[in-house]
């Protein structure tokens, strides 16, 4: 399925310079000053048609605030995204309510995302009913087609959620997710909350399902395995600001931010004799309300630099189809440790 | 190599509505000096139960170990009262959890805490403590321990606190550090972090840890030998090198297949288990991974098998020799767990 490099090129959604900003309050008695956290700080970005884009890094990176703010479901701060042409942050609430059958999305909790009062056969078919499509009887009808769909009986059209196991609540989230046929489907972190043999059977059928209907997914995730394994491309967040961007094996292979190099190396795999060199990144990442000068990643970056202090890196194609943000990417074929070790001996 | 810990047929039980239910159903293992073991599971597997059941913390949670011995150091845990019980805890054998957050007293500083837990098991002064404390903070890593001393918990990031967990643990030179998911909240520049931490800890101080995880690439990272369990029983004991070259279980096969790899083929479909675990209530008759394992005959799903030994392992399946066989020949084959 992903070798067929054939894709159609056409973008679907198009993100330009979003960005969305939280102002919280400092505590600090009568002086309260006003702190702004960029969640997501001027992220561009393209999704084509068909394809799976896979988004990963750390928690408060600010993926899943930019796949919300992608779909809408909270208001950007500032930025464009284009949907068939047109600009949907521009968009009111009618014609918003118009779109939406297009674009939907799977969240990450399935114990969260369900109400417990409502059957799963309700929870369904409430998307035909806020759209106002079918009579009641053809909504029945088509929500059990949709539970056979993601392999549930649908004889459990009437059981509710907390009959079902975390896996069958998240097949539920899915057949809800594609109810009025999207096109463009928003997966924020739909397996990590499962278990090892059940997160397999949900990969399995969103793969199946992207095929069969011809999806387009944007997948965020921070199991690094996973995206690897589903997505078409990737794009790796930190601290707000995406740094790289291509194809999944460029990413996975030659990796030319340090950021993506470090976080390589640290996924354990089961297999021994493939281990990688393991880089520790020392420190944590910083608090989004007071990141750092010039790069965000310069205070654990082995590479970083005065000019990283100074100069905030734009994301650039360094090479075909392959951006980063970066002042010092690595060589194809160069390794994060070649890197360290050639600064060193440039130093002396 | 002496054994440090040796559990034996542990049984542990919660109250429910209709009598006991069983958590832990007949585990035995046992633990070497200096070595670490891993307890790989998924949810309801009995891995945590297991630990909270080696402190004798089942109690403080509505549970009750029903039967099995506790053998740590020649002595037998479960039939120590719950004085005896608070000294050994914390001195001989600490252990750390997965929420650092929810571990530590939100109330008090880091330095209190850290030092309440040394005078507790040693005769000094808190001035001494509060020193031993720094020692211990820098020992784990963290920049600036004096003022961390001074900091609540929730000035700290997870890793932070994890970090202040470990070194509360270590504070008296245990023998046995029992590590309950302690990295499963944390991301994974963190998480690499704090494994780094506990291998070299554990190099140092010459201490034994069980580390539970849910990660197998963890445990492979990690442990000398590893222990899967799933449903409150263990399936399969044996050296990490060769549960990972080659699973005697078939569970242990298909749970390490249904991770993707990070160098095979994208985008294929991943071999999964059919179905779901079962629920404690509600387990199958027979061998509890029966309904979900494509080898169960009728034996399996009427009897229990038990766990013997097989070569240099301990494995709990009827059909090991059959799937043993099976594996050898059909190396590279597919279609077993295909859903």
């Amino acid at each position: 399925m992903l070798s067929e490099d054939k894709r159609q090129q056409e973008p679907l959604v198009e993100v330009k310079h979003l960005k969305k900003y939280f102002e919280v309050k400092e505590s600090g008695g009568v002086k309260r000053k006003k702190k702004v956290i960029k969640a997501v700080n001027d992220v561009s970005l393209t999704i084509y048609q068909g394809e799976t884009l896979g988004l990963v890094g750390e928690s408060g990176c600010g993926k899943s605030t930019l796949g919300r703010n992608i779909l809408r479901l909270q208001e950007p701060t500032d930025g464009e995204v284009i949907f068939h042409d047109q600009d949907i942050l521009t968009y009111n609430k009618k014609q918003l309510r118009q779109i939406r059958n297009k674009m939907q999305i799977i969240y990450q909790d399935p114990f969260g995302s369900l109400n417990p009062r409502f059957t799963i056969g309700q929870s369904i078919s409430e998307m035909f009913k806020i759209h106002g499509l079918y009579t009641p009887k053809e909504r029945e009808e088509r929500t059990k087609e949709l539970l056979e769909l993601v392999g549930l009986d649908p004889n459990r059209y009437h059981s509710y959620p907390h009959e079902f196991s975390g896996g069958q609540r998240q097949r539920v989230g899915i057949a809800r997710a594609l109810a009025l046929n999207p096109e463009f489907i928003v997966a924020d972190e739909p397996v990590s909350a499962l278990d090892v043999s059940v997160q397999s059977q949900i990969i399995n059928l969103l793969m199946k399902l992207k095929k069969d209907f011809g999806l387009t997914l944007l997948f965020i995730a921070h199991g690094l395995n996973v995206v690897r394994h589903i997505s078409d491309r990737v794009g790796v967040m930190y601290l707000g600001k995406l740094v790289e961007i291509s194809e999944t094996d460029n990413i996975f292979d030659s990796p030319a931010h340090p950021y993506t190099a470090a976080l390589l190396s640290t996924v354990p795999d089961p297999n021994p004799e493939k281990r990688r060199e393991r880089i520790v990144l020392e420190g944590e990442v910083p608090s989004p309300a007071s990141p750092p000068s010039g790069c965000s990643f310069r205070t654990r970056c082995p590479l970083a630099t005065e000019r990283c202090k100074q100069v905030v890196p734009e994301l650039q194609e360094v090479r075909s189809g392959h951006f980063v943000s970066c002042h010092y990417p690595l060589a194809k074929g160069q390794t994060l440790l070649d890197a360290i070790k050639e600064k060193q001996t440039s130093k002396v | 190599m002496a054994k440090i810990l040796e559990v034996k047929n542990l049984v542990t039980g919660y109250r429910g509505k209709d009598g006991f239910i069983k958590a832990v159903d007949g585990v035995s293992f046992d633990i070497e000096k200096g070595e670490t073991v891993c307890i790989v599971g998924e949810s309801g597997s009995g891995k945590s139960v297991t630990s909270m059941s080696i402190m004798r913390l089942v109690e403080y949670e509505n549970g009750q170990i029903l039967d099995g011995e506790i053998i740590f150091n020649g002595e037998d845990l479960t039939t120590k009262n719950a004085e005896q019980m608070r000294k050994i805890r914390g001195s001989k054998v600490s252990m750390i959890f997965q929420e650092p957050l929810t571990a530590l007293n939100p109330v008090f500083t880091v330095g209190k805490q850290i030092s309440e837990s040394i005078l507790f098991h040693q005769k000094m002064t808190k001035q001494e403590a509060l020193i031993k404390a720094e020692e211990l903070l820098s020992l784990v890593g963290l920049s600036e321990p004096k003022t961390r001393l001074k900091q609540y918990p929730h000035e700290l990031s997870g890793g932070m606190r994890q970090r202040v967990m470990i070194a509360m643990a270590l504070a008296t030179n245990p023998e046995l550090l029992i590590a309950d998911e302690p990295t499963t909240a944390l991301d994974v520049t963190i998480e690499a972090q704090i494994l780094e931490l506990l291998r070299k800890l554990r190099e140092q101080n010459d201490m034994s840890i069980m580390l539970i995880t849910h990660d197998i690439g963890v445990a492979v990272e990690m442990s000398h030998r590893i222990i899967i369990m799933y449903a409150g029983k263990v399936m399969e004991i044996s050296e990490t090198s060769d549960i990972i070259r080659k699973p005697y279980h078939p569970y242990t096969k298909a749970l390490l297949e249904s991770v993707p790899t990070m160098d095979g083929e994208r985008g294929t479909e991943l071999k999964s288990i059919k179905g779901s675990i079962p629920s404690l209530n509600q387990l199958p008759k027979g061998c509890r991974f029966a309904p979900r394992c494509p080898l169960a005959t009728e034996q399996c799903h009427s009897q229990e098998p038990p766990l013997v030994a097989k070569d240099n392992r301990q494995v709990a399946c009827w059909h090991v020799d059959k799937f043993i066989n099976q594996a050898d020949t059909e190396q590279g084959r597919e279609g077993d767990y295909v859903e």
